[in-house]
């Protein structure tokens, strides 16, 4: 199968600090991948190559087969439409309601008239579980409840391909789970590729299927959590098994 | 320095482009104008009424040495038309509006929602700082207008009222000194402040960084290197204009 994103060999640094180094990646369409890696290793980073948030000291993000480093900023937003992108802080416009939040890509990107967009809004709230929801402010609402308007936002333009940078961190087991629910039906009902990073490893056995791990700028390994829990790895069995002792080394 | 000035640039030139280039954002525009003008107007209202009146008095002081009291009103309406109405409002605007901008896109660089902006394809420069510099461009030289009356209306309180200077006196040799140019001269150096202050607090605001304590640095930098700015700049256009 043709990957719908590929990374190839890109290296990033930030001063002194290499954060990426020579990593590749492929991700396959409408599949859930998780990409799993320890605490400031870099998996933000690369989630905002793949969306052309940063781009690469030396490498190749292809989305569809489109090579988007040398791409200039007008051609990227193009690309971005094919995106959408759960932050981690659900990063929602705080002046603006939660159906504001929601109708504003459709606004921004659509010629809807504002009946339609409301229909859309409504519908996308209610998938999420937030019907009723819509005239409150962000402030108003707690981190689960922002995730998910942030989620709704990120699917409000039916996008090929949703990301997700920890979506549960923060959450309690409950919410969490329920978050972990609405990523695979964004897959089934949307058939979206989701791509989730997290270092939350329950989570990751539950919908992934695909993971990748993320250690040193690197993906070390890859396949089904099958695969994964039966790796030969030691970094990547002292990863899942959330162990204090290993060749982790902790910076 | 060099690479702030350079980003200052950047960001200037870019915001530009897109005041020129679809899709225009009226209601953006508005709101800024209703932000930066309207909601300005009452303190710079305030400011300049002090200001006029103290002027009025400082003046009497000085010119009764020599018996120029009948100067009085013309000094006063020089210096508010051509210097300190237009630099009063430029630094209490800065101080209202311009930190509240650099506060507000700072918190949002922050909470990533400058990214979310890039993300959904919405260029945050176009979204975020056209509309503010050009309102900035185009409401301050309006606030200077008001700035500049109520200021010779305080002048004129203090003055003919408080010091019993004659009326006509006083505002005939206003009519006698003051030109259209004197006026003219302000309200240019005014749109010049305006760009000055809004694009300082979009630029300290979109490179915040570090957290609630970043956007309380990114503040207080907009508000000193505003005001800095426009009263550097405020001598280098008089300079130019004599």
């Amino acid at each position: 199968m043709q990957p719908i994103i590929e990374l190839k060999n890109i290296h990033k640094r930030f001063g002194e600090h290499e954060v990426l180094k020579g990593l590749d990646i492929a991700i396959r369409p409408g599949m859930v991948s998780v990409i799993i890696g320890g605490s400031g290793g870099g998996k933000s980073v690369l989630l905002k190559h793949v969306i052309g948030l940063l781009k690469p000291d030396e490498g190749q993000v292809f989305v569809e087969g489109q090579d988007t480093v040398p791409l200039p900023e007008r051609e990227l937003t193009e690309i971005r439409k094919k995106f959408g992108l759960l932050f981690q802080g659900a990063a929602l416009f705080d002046s603006m309601t939660v159906e504001e939040n929601v109708a504003f890509p459709l606004v921004e990107h659509t010629g809807l008239n504002a009946s339609e967009i409301g229909r859309i809004v409504a519908q996308k709230l209610a998938s999420v579980g937030l019907s009723g929801h819509g005239a409150k402010l962000p402030s108003e609402l707690s981190g689960g409840m922002r995730k998910r308007v942030g989620l709704a936002r990120a699917v409000a333009l039916d996008p090929k391909i949703v990301l997700f940078d920890e979506p549960t961190s923060g959450l309690d087991p409950v919410m969490g789970a329920n978050i972990n629910d609405l990523i695979l039906r964004t897959r089934d009902e949307f058939g979206a590729t989701c791509v989730v990073i997290s270092h939350d490893i329950r989570a990751t056995f539950a919908i992934a299927d695909e993971i990748f791990m993320l250690y040193d700028g690197r993906i070390i390994a890859s396949g089904t959590p099958e695969e994964i829990k039966n790796s030969a790895d030691p970094v990547v069995q002292q990863f899942i098994q959330g162990k204090a002792e290993g060749p982790i080394r902790i910076s | 320095m060099v690479t702030e000035i350079g980003r200052i640039a950047a960001l200037f030139s870019e915001a530009c482009v897109w005041l020129v280039r679809p899709p225009w954002r009226m209601r953006q525009f508005f709101k800024q104008m209703e932000f930066v003008g309207v909601r300005s107007l009452f303190v710079v209202c305030l400011t300049a009424l002090f200001t006029g009146m103290v002027l009025a008095l400082q003046t009497y002081y000085a010119f009764r040495l020599f018996s120029a009291e009948s100067l009085v009103g013309a000094t006063v309406a020089l210096s508010m038309t051509r210097e300190l109405g237009p630099v009063i409002t430029a630094l209490m605007v800065t101080g209202r509006a311009g930190s509240a901008i650099a506060a507000e896109i700072g918190t949002m660089r922050v909470t990533e929602q400058v990214d979310a902006l890039t993300v959904m394809a919405i260029n945050p420069v176009q979204y975020l700082v056209s509309p503010r510099l050009l309102a900035g461009f185009l409401m301050l030289p309006l606030l200077t207008v008001v700035s500049d009356l109520v200021g010779i209306l305080g002048g004129y309180l203090i003055g003919v009222k408080a010091l019993g200077i004659n009326s006509g006196i006083f505002m005939n040799k206003i009519y006698e000194l003051l030109t259209l140019d004197d006026i003219y001269e302000g309200l240019y150096k005014a749109a010049v402040f305006g760009v000055i202050l809004t694009l300082v607090g979009c630029y300290k605001g979109f490179y915040t960084y570090g957290g609630a304590e970043g956007v309380g640095r990114a503040t207080t930098e907009a508000v000193v290197l505003s005001s800095v700015l426009i009263l550097a700049s405020d001598y280098v256009m008089t300079a130019l204009m004599m």
